[in-house]
């Protein structure tokens, strides 16, 4: 009875911590699909992680910062994973300002992979100004920033269509199932061929999509697959010692009486 | 405390005992005799102190490389994340380490809620934990606003405002606390300095705490006193110390599981985004250790009231040793105490519940219940209670059978039944 009590306890307990942090607003279910990045040995697709950057690139980055990367991540570990030289070349087609020099001036120089991504506009107050008042949210942590994660990413990118009946849309604003509220500054940004990959693949809004959903999952963790890695083995070490400290208990405990 | 006095075999630990007993201390903790009915519930001891000491470390090494100002704080946090070696896994633990740290001391107080380990001898001990907990609260509720994400920006501008609720000198007091007209980065700079300063009285309370212990010795699960040493009784080390690191290895794994699988699913998406004064979060929400408080705070429609309500759910706990009129300390033998205990725990899991919901529509009137029943089972339940309640007969010793029964095997079933009730 009381052990039945016990475990009632732990159960209400955990379906309110999930709770509180999965409920507040009911709305459309996401679109579903498979991340390579979840569970006990989640990795990231490296081939997709590299075109993701590419729609980032092409697509999202006239308007999006990513201010928190540095060139050097993507050619780290567990990233994209792009050779140096790659990543140097990538760097090298962005311009920055440095100095001053020696005599004073300020002047432009191809980035390094030492800088970090140039942002698209100067500040806030331009990056509001050019895009009819909304600021379009710098991305280097935005998958972590929503409720719903990489799903909702994924799905918001896909959820534009035309409003149901009886809503009206201002100039400027469309509608999106998966948008709080349902109405977004942002027009759809994807759609088929919008971009040509250079691995080839079709590029259709689906795949466009998840690539970029999967490089912004990598750039809200860049650690993911160190800590999936680490947290097995820790795991695993965990368990072991506990075996035989139980072990031990028992042997000590039976100088007492026979059981615990 | 263990009677007989001790004395190093070495000559220079008694020329160093005789002026620093140190070894004597270190002799009356591996002697110190415990209960030997304790069950797992009275492993949380152990286990809150490692989750002290896991929140300094890794506190320490954060504060190296965080920036306590309102302009960096944010990025100083991904810098974290991102670059500094095994930064991701310090703040992870830290983070989670709070939750965890909740956890555990929620299990502790509802541990001693059962067993009635607050009782005469053992007033103090639970007086001190309460103080422990108000300084955890403190603690958390300062770390949560460090990230300078949305939650940490608004979560810091509610609650800071509910000392503007004090009549008079409210508003300059609010004023005092922000260092300035709205929370910015004074307010910053000096939860960051709280923040550093509190887990180290924490620590001092629970030197007192445990000391405080270390007089009346521990309480057990039948509740009745024994005497020390005896048959009842096993010394500390080794019995106590494989069991409490037996229970402290399990709570280990779960909370790797949360640190390298779920790290963000105890924390809020909101807190990803930095502070942004002109914006304000959809609903702002505390974290979950704190949701029953900020249920009861939102069910009194009156802003003063509402903080007075939530400042005496706990300091109530502190006169919990007065208001339990039973003069028998476990639940074991106080049958209906025990159904109005899991009524209590229910009480709180749905205050906490619907502190997570918007206030309004039927999630405020459970909460209004809900509080009324909270305040109701300290202030009526308990001492009408203690009067009123028929409870079953004590047995005389651990080991030693109900009043009057025979020994030996009589002793056993007992033993067995009384540990059945407890699981």
């Amino acid at each position: 009875m009381s052990k039945l009590k016990n475990i009632s306890f732990v159960l209400i307990f955990s379906i309110i911590v999930l709770n509180s942090s999965n409920s507040a607003e009911k709305s459309t279910p996401f679109l579903e699909t498979k991340w390579t990045f979840k569970g006990l040995f989640g990795k990231f697709d490296r081939a997709s992680l590299q075109r993701g950057y590419q729609v980032y690139t092409e697509v999202c980055a006239s308007c999006h910062s990513m201010k928190y990367l540095t060139y050097r991540n993507l050619a780290e570990k567990g990233g994209p994973e792009f050779s140096e030289a790659e990543a140097k070349a990538i760097a090298a087609s962005f311009e920055v300002t440095d100095g001053p020099d020696s005599t004073g001036e300020m002047f432009v120089r191809p980035a390094k992979l030492s800088d970090k991504f140039v942002m698209p506009y100067a500040n806030e107050q331009e990056a509001k100004a050019a895009n009819g008042g909304a600021y379009p949210p710098d991305m280097s942590v935005l998958v972590k920033a929503r409720k719903g994660g990489a799903d909702y990413i994924y799905s918001l990118l896909l959820g534009y269509s035309e409003p149901p009946e009886g809503v009206e849309l201002d100039d400027g604003v469309y509608y999106n199932k998966y948008m709080y509220g349902n109405k977004i500054k942002m027009p759809a940004p994807l759609s088929d061929d919008l971009i040509e990959y250079t691995d080839g693949t079709k590029a259709t809004a689906e795949q466009m999509s998840k690539d970029v959903t999967n490089f912004l999952m990598w750039s809200a963790e860049p650690h993911l697959e160190q800590r999936h890695k680490t947290g097995f083995r820790v795991i695993a070490y965990l368990i072991i010692l506990t075996v035989l400290v139980y072990f031990t208990m028992k042997k000590i405990w039976s100088r007492v009486e026979p059981k615990v | 405390m263990s009677d007989h006095e001790y004395t190093p075999s070495s000559k220079f630990g008694k020329w160093f005992n005789d002026r620093l007993p140190l070894l004597t201390l270190a002799n009356h903790l591996t002697d110190y005799p415990t209960p030997k009915n304790l069950n797992y519930w009275w492993t949380f001891g152990g286990i809150l102190t490692f989750c002290l000491i896991t929140q300094i470390v890794t506190g320490l090494v954060l504060a190296m490389h965080y920036i306590a100002h309102a302009d960096m704080a944010f990025s100083s946090v991904e810098h974290i994340m991102r670059d500094v070696n095994y930064g991701w896994l310090l703040r992870y633990v830290h983070a989670n380490g709070a939750s965890m740290f909740f956890l555990a001391v929620y299990i502790h107080i509802f541990r001693s809620l059962f067993y009635g380990s607050y009782k005469s001898p053992r007033e103090i001990i639970w007086i001190l934990g309460i103080i422990i907990y108000l300084l955890m609260m403190a603690a958390a509720f300062m770390g949560y606003v460090l990230p300078w994400g949305q939650m940490s920006f608004w979560g810091a501008t509610v609650i800071t405002n509910l000392f503007s609720a004090i009549p008079l000198v409210g508003e300059s007091i609010t004023t005092w606390l922000w260092g300035g007209y709205s929370v910015d980065n004074p307010t910053l700079t000096r939860f960051f300095t709280l923040h550093y300063l509190i887990p180290f009285l924490i620590l001092g309370l629970v030197v007192l705490h445990i000391w405080a212990l270390h007089v009346p010795g521990n309480n057990n699960p039948v509740g009745i006193d024994i005497k020390k040493p005896s048959k009842d009784t096993v010394p500390f080390h080794p019995y106590i110390v494989i069991k409490d690191a037996f229970a402290l290895l399990m709570f280990c794994i779960v909370f790797a599981l949360f640190v390298f699988y779920q790290p963000n699913i105890l924390g809020h998406a909101d807190n990803y985004i930095e502070a942004d004064p002109l914006v304000t979060p959809a609903h702002i929400v505390p974290e979950w250790y704190l949701l029953p408080f900020y249920a009861i705070l939102r069910s009194v429609p009156d802003k003063l009231m509402g903080v007075v309500a939530m400042l005496s759910a706990i300091l109530i706990l502190a006169a919990l040793p007065w208001l339990d009129t039973s003069k028998v300390r476990s639940a074991v033998f106080r049958p209906l105490f025990r159904q109005f205990y899991w009524i209590l725990v229910a009480d709180v899991l749905i205050l906490g519940y619907v502190g997570a919901m918007p206030a309004e529509g039927l999630y405020l009137l459970i909460a209004r219940v809900a509080t009324a029943y909270y305040f109701a089972h300290f202030l009526i339940i308990l001492p009408v209670l203690g009067w009123k309640e028929k409870t079953t007969p004590l047995p005389l010793s651990i080991t030693e059978p109900v009043l009057g029964g025979s020994p030996n095997l009589a002793a056993a079933r007992s033993d067995e039944k009384i540990e059945k009730t407890i699981k």
